[in-house]
């Protein structure tokens, strides 16, 4: 039953395909009016196109770039998480403040101020010069912090009765972590998990600003070159979009299944 | 079965939050099937029963079951506690795993059974308590009494020394309760004697051998259930089953 057009009843959850669905359309809309309305009074011909199409393979390379650190972040991000939720609930004390400090830190301040002082100071300081390797780094320790806080709300979710009854049944620590721990807490984490992967690929466009050819500084490179801006970074929004949407559709899949499951 | 409780000690908290739940507690009993722990709630009865399942250390004291001392190392009370079925009040089934494969994880993990002996026992023991054809669900899909019988076969599985039941019934409603009351009673002829914490006062007067009513940290009672129920020797007892007698 629908209530009034902000406020729904939700009986049934619209299927993530449907949802889909619309989102696809309303961006097809949207897109082919600006296509039209900006293209119009810009004056665009099909030979801003054509300009960029020369470029085709600088958004290419760029592109897969960005997949590839992204990638790299998340596995390196996600051991990184799963060392500091692990830290924080430590039984040594100095272990639970230091993780803690890191946590506080790199949540307390703008991801960008991230890159360009662990870059431009502590990167150069170390006399470390790959841009790649630095961008890499950073986005993991960036990401690292908001993944430990969910792996650590993920276990912390499991009630303590669940430890009680497989200490009761006699399953050593790391039984129990394998049989116990580790599966509920997957359940409850991957979904997040899943949309931290997406926060990823979009926040690796910052590291343009330290000169990383990812997708973004393609774009730039891309547009000084024809000064075609909205050719330039049309494909640019596009592109992430085609990264982050189907993934998006995936964490709220495995929201609907894990919701129903348990 | 026999069970000898020499001057039991456990507390909980520190400083002036500090409470004696166990104070110095004695107990000797000896019986075929079952033992009840009786008693008004923060009495200590459910701490007392934790510690006889090895989850709960004791600050001082002994626990001797069938003339053996329950260990005080975690390793040693983690073999202890391989020999025991504990059913908790809220079941505690692992809700990632199907009825069978909760009835199964102890024997492959602990107890080291190959995965077809293991299912063979697990298929066994769901058919005998009536659970056959719950055995592919998820504990989410069965009811509270289905699940609590799925977790008694958990601990049946097994083949334990003895059961222990902390409450089994506390969480459900009265049909379900009945159904699990029913079940205990059909397993005390089977012959794994039995401890049981409950507060349905009816249904330990049926089916215990011995009542243990335990009150402040101190057993104050111990003798034959239907002595206990007839006439029970002190004030607290006599009190304590005009409260819970009276409706």
């Amino acid at each position: 039953m629908r209530y009034s057009l902000f406020l729904d009843s939700r009986q049934k959850p619209t299927s993530p395909w449907v949802e889909g669905f619309w989102c696809v359309l309303i961006i097809g809309g949207v897109s082919l009016c600006c296509l039209l309305v900006m293209g119009g009074a810009a004056g665009i011909s099909l030979g801003g196109w054509d300009a960029i199409w020369h470029y085709r393979d600088v958004f290419w390379k760029g592109w897969l770039l960005t997949i590839f650190l992204s990638l790299v972040s998340l596995v390196l991000s996600s051991l990184i998480g799963l060392g500091i939720a692990l830290g924080r609930r430590s039984s040594v004390i100095a272990l639970r403040s230091l993780s803690l400090l890191y946590v506080e830190l790199v949540r307390g301040t703008p991801l960008l101020v991230q890159i360009l002082f662990l870059f431009y100071v502590v990167a150069n300081a170390m006399g470390l010069e790959d841009r790649l390797i630095a961008g890499v780094l950073i986005l993991s320790i960036f990401s690292g912090a908001y993944l430990s806080e969910m792996i650590r709300a993920g276990i912390e979710a499991i009630p303590a009765s669940q430890l009680e009854s497989a200490r009761a049944i006699g399953l050593t620590t790391l039984q129990i972590y394998r049989f116990v721990i580790v599966p509920q807490a997957l359940r409850q984490i991957l979904p997040a998990l899943t949309g931290q992967f997406a926060s990823l690929i979009k926040d690796s466009s910052l590291l343009s600003i330290i000169g990383l050819g990812e997708f973004t500084l393609a774009a730039q490179q891309v547009n000084s070159a024809t000064y075609r801006t909205f050719e330039s970074y049309l494909p640019l929004a596009l592109g992430y979009l085609v990264l982050t949407l189907p993934i998006s559709i995936c964490s709220r899949m495995l929201e609907h299944r894990l919701r129903y499951e348990t | 079965m026999k069970l000898e409780i020499e001057k039991l000690t456990k507390s909980f908290g520190s400083g002036d939050q500090k409470q004696r739940v166990l104070d110095s507690l004695n107990l000797k009993v000896e019986f075929p099937h079952v033992l009840a722990l009786l008693g008004p709630s923060g009495g200590g009865k459910s701490t007392l029963l934790r510690v006889i399942a090895g989850l709960e250390q004791s600050d001082g004291g002994e626990v001797i079951v069938n003339g053996e001392s329950i260990p005080h190392q975690e390793r040693n009370l983690r073999n202890y506690r391989r020999s025991l079925g504990v059913v908790f009040q809220s079941f505690n089934l692992f809700p990632h795993m199907t009825a069978m494969c909760n009835v199964m994880l102890p024997l492959t993990a602990v107890h080291g059974l190959e995965t077809t002996e293991a299912r063979r026992r697990a298929v066994e023991v769901l058919e005998r308590l009536g659970l056959a054809e719950h055995a592919e669900k998820n504990p989410m899909q069965l009811s509270g009494g289905q699940r609590q019988r799925v977790a008694i076969a958990r601990a049946l599985a097994a083949r334990p020394q003895f059961l222990l039941f902390d409450e089994p019934t506390s969480a459900l409603d009265p049909e379900m309760t009945a159904e699990v009351l029913q079940l205990i009673a059909e397993l005390k002829e089977e012959g794994t004697p039995m401890l049981l914490v409950t507060h349905e006062m009816g249904f330990a007067r049926k089916i215990a051998d011995h009542v243990a009513f335990i009150s402040a940290g101190r057993v104050l009672e111990s003798g034959s259930a239907s002595e206990f129920f007839k006439t029970p020797q002190t004030t607290q007892a006599v009190r304590f089953l005009e409260k819970v007698l009276a409706y």
